[in-house]
């Protein structure tokens, strides 16, 4: 990225000052190394979502930002119905709260490594994942309506999981004001097969190995010791999500010169939040989040039934369920008063510390865990929101390490055989039905996540708490 | 008549060249394709008609392509030809396939969704056009 526009304010911060049609100044939370390595289209799309109505403060990138589509892919925006303040079908994206769940085992690496193939095996035969992979569940009309108002509350009143799960998931399993009347037949019966899908591109299951406590205190509240056999899911609202987002991204982007919105790139899709448009966006995409936690929850059920019956003696507990790409109503202190705002996480993943209202009383004098993933060879964290986080980012941290090049250079790069040899011989055991998906996914094609979480936590945003290392990896 | 695939960040770029709008269109498909699978790899078994419309020709590029996806997506197809017929900004397709075989084509990753970034259909000074956006992945 070209740095001449950009004014250092700390180590970490680097402002965008508000020019042209922006309304306020962007914000971008990286290195000079980080920074220099982020697309020029990262400042370009930061200053276009400046210029949305209605938004509040700044528009902020994550450490993790890249050229996505409207929104930088590590952007977070948030927006005032007070002020006109607008909802983005394109802020959200398609993967509507695509997230990651982490699960305690309660096994030690020592306990996995004996059998590690066959729990690869294993999983991989019982967890649907990759292109038309399907679902053994199937939803009649009021069960899918059920399970969109209900999310993992529904999964587990169905017997997918335990109670104490839901304590564990961003709003209790089940966010408020879904409507799944405004969810299309389309987007429903694109949904039919995949409940319980894992999906494909850089959605995955892995088991980790916590490799490094970063913070004692915390990481030992977590559950989390150095050693301990973690399992991580990272997926999202499959079928139904993307098409919701479609849908309405198409009538937003239509509809935005009605509305009197001058969108700077039709991506930007967007509608006033108390219009109807926005109103019956805010219902899907609602419903679009419950899909996806219902959708984690069933996975969660299936791999511990996986785990058990290769390791009887597991016990898997849910650490947390973060969404990565949601607009949520949340209150803020700006300028000294409270505001209850529409903020947009386009690939961020809120980062809410301790005292906290809104976290479970598990995490209150903690902070949440902020759950970051890895691609199959490389690193995942856990971090914890603080007390000290960067409010002006509205609590958000990054999401990921984010791509460093395109699926297909790296098809060009590396055979998918090959990854899946080099990392066997690094102990990762990898099952996916494509090789050439296994390829586009290549640790190599990521960038660094070391560094991502490293400037996270310079820039104040979230702490890390303990580095998790993969040792089986189930893709799409 | 050709495609291809250009790049973008974290998803794929589709771009369809033809003699025609209605020719790039389908070329465009056949990149959408190729994003999953080889479509060389697809055999033209059954046919599946595919209409929709739009307010101009890029918007109708996303629409099309979607429709694709969609079908693709409940029907649990691939299609490795298009016939696409336009008049204005209202489209009329046949799309030429079969039944996924998940152990044959082996397919890499599902397309979500066609986007507005790099959304572009033009006419090139030697006549031809080009349909082009990215699709995420």
């Amino acid at each position: 990225m070209d740095t001449a526009r950009l004014i250092r304010v700390a180590e970490c911060e680097w402002r965008l000052p508000q020019q042209g049609a922006m309304r306020v100044p962007g914000v971008i939370f990286a290195d000079l190394p980080l920074l220099r390595a982020m697309d020029d289209k990262v400042s370009e799309q930061l200053a276009n979502v400046a210029s949305l109505p209605g938004i509040v403060q700044a528009a902020y990138a994550m450490p993790d930002a890249h050229w996505g589509y409207g929104f930088p892919i590590g952007g977070v925006a948030a927006f005032d119905p007070e002020q006109g303040g607008v909802v983005s079908a394109g802020g959200v994206g398609f993967d509507i709260a695509c997230g990651v769940r982490t699960l305690l085992t309660g096994l030690r690496r020592s306990d996995l490594e004996p059998v590690k193939a066959r729990l690869a095996d294993v999983l991989a035969a019982r967890i649907p994942a990759g292109v038309g992979s399907t679902g053994s569940l199937r939803l009649d009309a009021s069960a899918m309506d059920a399970m969109l108002a209900g999310g993992a509350r529904w999964a587990v009143a169905q017997g997918y999981g335990l109670p104490e799960d839901l304590a564990r998931t961003e709003e209790g399993g089940c966010v408020a004001g879904a409507d799944p009347a405004q969810v299309s037949p389309a987007a429903k019966r694109r949904q039919r097969d995949e409940m319980g899908t894992l999906g494909s591109g850089n959605h995955y299951l892995e088991v980790q190995h916590v490799a490094e406590v970063c913070d004692a205190r915390i990481a030992a509240a977590y559950g989390l010791a150095v050693g301990d056999v973690v399992i991580s899911l990272h997926c999202g609202s499959r079928g139904l999500g993307h098409q919701i987002g479609t849908e309405f991204l198409r009538e937003m982007a239509i509809g935005a010169g009605a509305a009197g919105i001058v969108l700077p790139d039709r991506e930007l899709a967007c509608a006033p939040i108390r219009s109807a448009v926005g109103k019956r966006y805010l219902g899907a995409m609602r419903a679009a989040i419950n899909c996806a936690l219902a959708n984690r929850q069933i996975l969660t059920h299936v791999a511990r039934a996986a785990v058990r019956e290769v390791l009887p003696g597991a016990r898997v507990a849910l650490l947390y369920d973060v969404s990565h790409n949601t607009c949520k109503v949340e209150q803020h202190v700006v300028d000294g008063a409270l505001r209850h705002l529409h903020v947009h996480r386009k690939g961020a993943t809120r980062a809410f510390g301790p005292g906290h209202p809104e976290l479970p009383v598990a995490f209150r004098a903690l902070g949440q865990p902020v759950l970051i993933g890895g691609s199959m060879g490389t690193a995942s964290y856990v971090l914890a929101g603080t007390r000290n986080g960067r409010d002006g980012a509205f609590r958000s941290a990054c999401h990921g390490a984010g791509r460093a090049m395109s699926r297909n250079e790296a098809a060009r790069r590396w055979h998918g055989r090959s990854v899946i040899d080099e990392l066997a011989a690094r102990g990762v055991e990898i099952r996916s039905p494509s090789s050439r998906g296994v390829a586009e996914e290549a640790p190599g094609a990521y960038k660094d996540v070391v560094a991502v979480v490293d400037v996270a936590e310079r820039a104040g945003l979230a702490c890390k708490v303990a580095r998790l290392e993969p040792l089986v990896c189930v893709k799409g | 008549m050709a495609w291809e695939h250009f790049a973008h960040g974290a998803d794929i770029g589709v771009r369809g060249i033809g003699r025609s709008r209605a020719e790039a269109f389908g070329e465009a498909a056949v990149a959408l394709t190729a994003v999953l699978v080889d479509p060389r790899s697809v055999v033209a078994q059954s046919e599946l008609p595919i209409r929709c419309s739009a307010p101009d020709d890029e918007m109708l590029l996303v629409d099309w392509l979607n429709a694709v996806v969609y079908a693709m997506a409940t029907r649990h197809m691939l299609f490795c030809r298009y016939e696409v017929r336009l008049e204005d900004h209202a489209l009329a397709a046949s799309a030429w396939g079969e039944a996924l075989d998940r152990a044959r084509h082996r397919p890499a990753v599902e397309v979500k969704g066609a986007t507005c970034t790099e959304l572009a259909v033009r006419e090139r000074s030697d006549g031809s056009w080009v349909a082009q956006c990215v699709v995420d992945v």
